[in-house]
């Protein structure tokens, strides 16, 4: 399970990374798309939505279940990629390459984990 | 092999005698231009065709079928004589009241009784299906919020333990959902509860017992803060099974329920439909009501609502799957409507005590009429999954619980023995699945196989979802 050093994570298995202070790529963690199985459908917003912190604004969708998806920052959805409504397997295949939206004029966040917190709340996820 | 790729040019199954008008044929412009792909199969092709194909499907009647949750219970055959009395069958729905007396009796007296066991006071046979049933219930809350000018009521509120059509019902009907997390208990969190209620409070869907197998004992408490904060409650009557003729959803502070007779009054179900979601309601629900209902006044007369919301199906629903479910009741009578909860919850209790020592239960007991496995803890000591066992029961001609649900429980098994299951049958099943535990621990790799025995083995899942063949290509 890969934990990226210059990312910050969400507690519901989002990572973070943040281009300037009020824009940021949003994606989901290794351990999320490994505890999920190969995901075979991924449902993204609409460029020029609105993102409210805590809130769902994605799913993914396995052989198993499908699964929300929570968007840490409040802003507004400048670009999705497009890429992965066609190529789900990417976020299994590279989690931290396949980004699902990039968010500008952040407002609003929730309270990060760093690489660490996240790799102690894994552990015992895994517990 | 497809039924188009059998046969012959040329082969029929009917010899037509000879045109003796003269033939007049549509203009040049109507006429198709290529045949139709039609098969091209005698009698006995398209006989032997689906009896092959019958023998590679499995159902109720090939075994034991504890899908979780769906309550795939025996259907007796009783109600398929029943169903196919001349006087139910050869009708029409657009026939005079006059002519179909009989029919509409039916369908008052089983409103009658299903309203007796759900403590409602009138119930429509419109939806076809439980997910339809649950619709038209939100559209009667809908109704009632907007005929008292109440428009900012605008959110249903959901345990996180709940079917995935609720949330969906709830956001076809037009409202947002709020997901609130369980109790430890696995039951409703009140705290949560009391902090998502509010003036936006449409209402709150429940199942009772819910997907765990549990019963809610703070159940009055939970309907009433949803009343006090001007919501009404909805009964998701899947899990009915384990409760019919012990407690009344109505009694429990619901105002309004769906029942899947294809559940829990022994109607086919699945691919074998077609099914039937009725909906029940308390009086402040019933002029919103869809379609016709049935009214006694000098003989039977269908009448709409004061307030109806329309149409959610034509005419009156399913109403042969009406008539085998109201053979049902009347074969059980108001002894054996609880007598055969009893049974289903005492299976349910029996299968899970004799599994609990290799398999680990989400909740401890004692469970209602289903209970859930969790294979998390045998996942990361063996790498056999859920998915695995289920797949390893096939082999053993064995339909396997529902996997992976609820969702709040990881590597899920749910499984769901029914009342009409032998205890020889349910000894069998317990002995399968504890030698698959076996085979777990000590020889991982041939679960990862199973199964080998079965007209298909193991199926690319992954690949199914992401390319689907959907139709055939001539």
């Amino acid at each position: 399970m890969k934990v990226l050093g210059d990312l910050v994570y969400t507690k519901t298995h989002e990572w973070v990374r943040f281009e300037d202070e009020t824009t940021a790529l949003v994606g989901l963690t290794d351990h999320a798309q490994q505890s999920l199985g190969e995901l075979v459908f991924v449902n993204l917003p609409e460029e020029g939505d609105d993102t409210t912190a805590g809130e769902v604004f994605a799913d993914v969708e396995s052989v198993k279940a499908v699964s929300d998806v929570y968007c840490p920052v409040t802003g507004v959805v400048s670009e999705i990629n497009e890429e992965l409504l066609d190529s789900p397997e990417k976020i299994n295949e590279a989690p931290y390459e396949a980004w699902f939206v990039k968010i500008t004029d952040i407002t609003d966040k929730e309270e990060f984990l760093s690489p660490e917190e996240y790799e102690e709340l894994v552990k015992k996820d895994m517990e | 092999m497809l039924i188009f790729e059998k046969g012959q040019e040329g082969r029929m199954m009917t010899i037509l005698p000879e045109c003796d008008v003269p033939v007049s044929l549509p203009e040049e412009g109507s006429l198709r231009k290529k045949s139709m792909h039609l098969p091209q199969v005698s009698e006995n092709d398209i006989s032997r065709h689906y009896t092959e194909i019958a023998k590679k499907a499995y159902g109720v009647n090939d075994g034991f079928y504890p899908l979780g949750s769906c309550t795939m219970k025996y259907n007796p055959k009783i109600n398929e004589d029943t169903a196919a009395l001349p006087g139910f069958k050869q009708i029409h729905p657009l026939q005079p009241e006059h002519t179909v007396q009989g029919c509409m009796e039916v369908l008052k007296t089983a409103e009658q009784y299903l309203c007796e066991i759900t403590g409602m006071s009138r119930m429509t046979f419109q939806p076809a299906a439980g997910a339809h049933g649950e619709f038209t219930g939100l559209l009667l809350i809908k109704a009632y919020h907007e005929s008292r000018g109440d428009n900012k009521r605008t959110k249903i509120i959901v345990p996180d333990s709940a079917h995935g059509t609720n949330p969906a019902s709830a956001t076809m009907v037009g409202y947002s959902v709020i997901s609130i997390p369980s109790a430890e208990d696995g039951g409703v969190d009140l705290e949560e509860l009391k902090k998502a209620v509010g003036e936006d409070t449409a209402g709150l869907m429940l199942t009772n017992p819910n997907t765990l197998g549990l019963f809610d004992r703070n159940i009055l408490e939970i309907t009433k803060i949803v009343h006090e904060a001007g919501g009404l409650n909805y009964y998701d009557g899947a899990n009915l099974n384990a409760v019919m003729g012990m407690i009344r959803p109505g009694d429990m502070g619901f105002d309004v329920v769906h029942l899947n007779l294809h559940k829990t009054f022994s109607t086919p179900h699945g691919g074998g439909g077609p099914g039937s979601g009725p909906v029940g309601c308390k009086d402040l629900l019933a002029e919103f009501l869809p379609g016709s209902m049935v009214e006694e006044e000098e003989g039977y007369v269908f009448k709409h609502p004061a307030h109806t919301i329309g149409q959610v199906k034509s005419f009156y629903g399913n109403f042969l799957i009406v008539v085998r479910a109201m053979t049902y009741l009347f074969m059980l009578g108001k002894e054996g409507v609880p007598e055969a909860s009893k049974h289903a919850v005492l299976n349910a209790n029996y299968m899970m005590a004799q599994l609990k020592d290799v398999y680990d239960m989400a909740y401890q007991g004692p469970c209602m009429h289903e209970f859930v496995m969790s294979l998390a803890r045998l996942k990361k000591e063996t790498g056999v999954s859920a998915m695995d066992i289920a797949k390893g029961l096939l082999d053993y001609g064995i339909h396997p619980p529902t996997m992976y649900f609820p969702l709040i429980v990881p590597e899920a098994l749910m499984a769901e023995p029914t009342e009409t299951e032998s205890k020889e049958t349910l000894d069998k099943v317990i002995a399968v699945l504890r030698s698959l535990h076996e085979t777990a621990m000590t020889n991982p790799e041939t679960l990862h196989q199973a199964p080998i025995h079965t007209p298909v083995t193991r199926l690319d899942e992954v690949r199914a979802a992401r390319n689907p063949k959907l139709k055939h290509e001539f």
